[in-house]
């Protein structure tokens, strides 16, 4: 079949690889029919979370039919059509039973390295490097999924696959991120970051009864369809001095009560100073990567809720805690729960509440991902959200 | 304490018997403190034996506040103890467990345990190139859903000894499964064989052969990537 993989940094090839295999008996294969490709995947892209090795194939976000099922599975059957959240839970363990799915303890066959690292290990994830367990990602023809009873969501008949794709992690990512924020009525929301996470944040803020949204980034298309699409007001953070006197002006003076940090940044290592030694140079290389979680501590309101979505993974260099204590914040933030909300934001999608479609910029087939790969990452052709067809 | 004493068949009781011992004062009870005090003789037993003499290093044995024993002998001995969370209740952890045929299916460098009766069972691990090792195992105390404790059998080539508590955990969570797994590493290629049964890393090996434990007792599998496609193949 054909693949996306991984070959260096900056460096994707589209190649002829085996068909995948059911190696477990709760394994399911996919025929991918649409997968796209994830912010997440630009970090993987630019090299900065190791153990990605030269051919491993990427995407986790992907979604087809059944073709082959394992002899355990006994839920789903050849032909159904699926879509795969993209934290690979047992079902089984503590956590899943305690809907923790992303911090599954059973799916991650390398959970060492991250224990190394952060103590305690979640989930695997497909496609995304080998300290997530290695999983050969859907960015291919075929896909292997995972105890796909837990792992394979069945989708209806009659709605296109542009509809529910992003119901693999985007989607419910925004939607985690603003129920996090626990919306009262009258709430002001502001969320850094306007890529296709904090674009669902809003949108699901939106849908959760937030009065006001600022929308933070610098990429005009991005601001522009948060304005046009769900109602907030776009706050371009190259146009102002500094953020924080415009968020505070804008906010009456008391700032907003609920902080999203959309924006994230990783910087995976295996000890705390290659973690730091790492942050220090995407600092040095790119804009202030944690600049926005620092910005969104210091802007929120007192006793207010900042919630994080975008990935941070090791030491950061200055975050101000003490401003976070001084002002009573509740932190929030994590993998998406995907398995949480797959089923409420379906319905939601097929009521016509909302249309994840929209923020659909390019639409290509596999071949085309080396380029895509480039175009993403560089917002070039006001590119939002890249979905590929196999 | 006398230096001229072998520790092989020491630390073998020392291993069986602090598991008694932990038992006991963990009761808090009469009958846990005589289990207990059963346990401290085999301690005592192990830490002033009458084995057979197997390179006298020099060997401090010393005991915390719940009879382990916290020094290992010098150089020589090595001993593992790792515990993990299994959602499955203590009985049939326990059952699992009880049947060593079971084992090789997570610990990953034992080849096979066959079982020859209630008590004796014969282990085979996985050597380097055709250099498999076995031994023969006696289990010398036992818990029904509580502990397990076993050692190889006097004269065996390889000395070994283990053992496995099983303690309900709060709030539901299943069993909390400690190992305690104890070696004496000769030299020479079964050195090699057996180092190799406990990794390069014994701390690291047996905490993963605990985690496939856990996988799959909660899942019934075993998460792997081995054989899935990639640019490499
Ligand atoms: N928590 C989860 O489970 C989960 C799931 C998916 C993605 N993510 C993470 O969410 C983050 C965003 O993903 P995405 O797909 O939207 O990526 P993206 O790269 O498309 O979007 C990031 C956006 O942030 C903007 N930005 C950069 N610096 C900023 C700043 N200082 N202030 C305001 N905006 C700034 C960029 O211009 C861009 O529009 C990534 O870190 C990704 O890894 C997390
Ligand atoms: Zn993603
Ligand atoms: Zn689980």
């Amino acid at each position: 079949m054909r693949a996306v993989c991984w070959w260096g940094k900056g460096d994707v090839r589209v190649l002829d690889v085996p068909d995948p295999e059911i190696l477990n008996p709760h394994d399911a294969i996919v025929r991918v029919t649409l997968t796209a490709i994830c912010g997440s995947d630009l970090h993987l892209f630019d090299g900065v979370v190791p153990t990605m090795l030269r051919g491993d194939i990427l995407g986790h976000e992907f979604m087809g039919e059944i073709v082959e099922v394992g002899s355990e599975v006994k839920r789903l059957k050849v032909g159904d059509r699926v879509i795969v959240p993209f934290p690979i839970a047992c079902g089984r363990c503590w956590f899943c039973q305690n809907k923790l799915w992303s911090l599954c303890d059973n799916t991650n066959p390398n959970a060492w390295m991250v224990e190394a690292i952060t103590g305690y290990a979640g989930s695997g994830i497909y496609g995304y490097s080998h300290m997530y367990g290695g999983y050969a990602g859907g960015q291919a023809e075929y896909a292997r999924v995972v105890f796909a009873d837990t792992n394979a969501v069945k989708i209806p008949a009659g709605i296109p696959d542009e509809k529910v794709l992003f119901l693999t992690d985007i989607l419910p990512t925004g939607y985690m991120a603003a129920e996090n924020c626990d919306i009262r009525p009258g709430d002001t929301v502001a969320v850094w970051g306007c890529g296709p996470v904090g674009l669902f944040a809003i949108a699901s803020a939106r849908l959760l009864g937030a009065e006001r949204i600022l929308a933070i980034d610098r990429i005009p298309e991005r601001l522009a369809l948060a304005q046009e699409q769900w109602g907030a007001e776009p706050l371009n953070y190259e146009d102002v001095d500094d953020p924080f006197d415009d968020i505070k002006q804008r906010t009456g003076g008391r700032g907003p009560d609920k902080c999203i940090d959309a924006v994230g940044m990783e910087g995976h290592g295996h000890t705390a100073d290659a973690i730091y030694d790492r942050v220090k140079q995407a600092l040095r290389v790119q804009f202030d990567r944690a600049h926005s979680l620092r910005q969104a501590l210091h802007a929120c309101r007192k006793g207010g809720t900042v919630s994080i979505p975008g990935v941070y993974a090791g030491l950061i260099d200055k975050v101000p805690f003490g401003t976070a204590f001084a002002k009573g914040l509740t932190l929030k933030m994590g993998q998406t729960h995907v398995h949480n909300y797959t089923g409420p934001l379906l319905a939601r999608i097929e009521k016509g509440e909302i249309d994840p479609s929209v923020i659909i910029t390019h639409r290509v087939g596999l071949d085309d991902a080396p380029e895509m790969y480039e175009i993403f990452r560089d917002k070039e052709e006001d590119c939002i959200k890249v979905v590929m067809k196999p | 304490m006398d230096t001229n004493v072998a520790h092989a068949e020491r630390w073998l009781s020392v291993i069986a018997g602090s598991a008694l011992t932990a038992y006991g004062l963990k009761r808090r009870s009469a009958p846990g403190f005589l289990i207990g005090a059963l346990g401290a003789a085999l301690v005592w037993r192990g830490a002033t034996g009458f084995c057979p003499v197997y390179g006298a290093a020099g060997f401090s044995t010393a005991e915390d506040d719940d009879g382990r024993p916290v020094s290992v002998p010098y150089g020589r001995g090595i001993q593992v103890e790792k515990t993990v969370t299994i959602n499955a209740s203590p009985e049939s952890l326990y059952q699992f467990w009880r049947n060593f045929e079971n084992l090789p299916r997570f610990m990953e460098n034992l080849e096979s345990v066959e079982v020859i009766d209630a008590k004796r069972s014969r282990w085979v691990a996985d050597g380097p190139a055709g250099m498999d090792a076995d031994w023969e195992a006696e289990i010398i105390n036992e818990i029904p859903n509580e502990l397990i404790g076993w050692r190889s059998v006097e004269g065996s080539r390889i000395s070994n000894a283990g053992s496995v508590h099983f303690t309900p955990a709060s709030g539901g969570r299943g069993t909390e499964v400690k190992v305690v797994l104890r070696y004496d590493p000769p030299g020479g290629k079964l050195g090699a064989v057996i180092s190799r049964m406990f990794g390069e890393d014994p701390d690291w090996q047996v905490h993963e052969d605990l985690r496939r434990l856990k996988m799959l007792i909660e899942t019934g599998e075993i998460a792997t990537i081995q054989d899935q496609p990639s640019g490499r193949n």
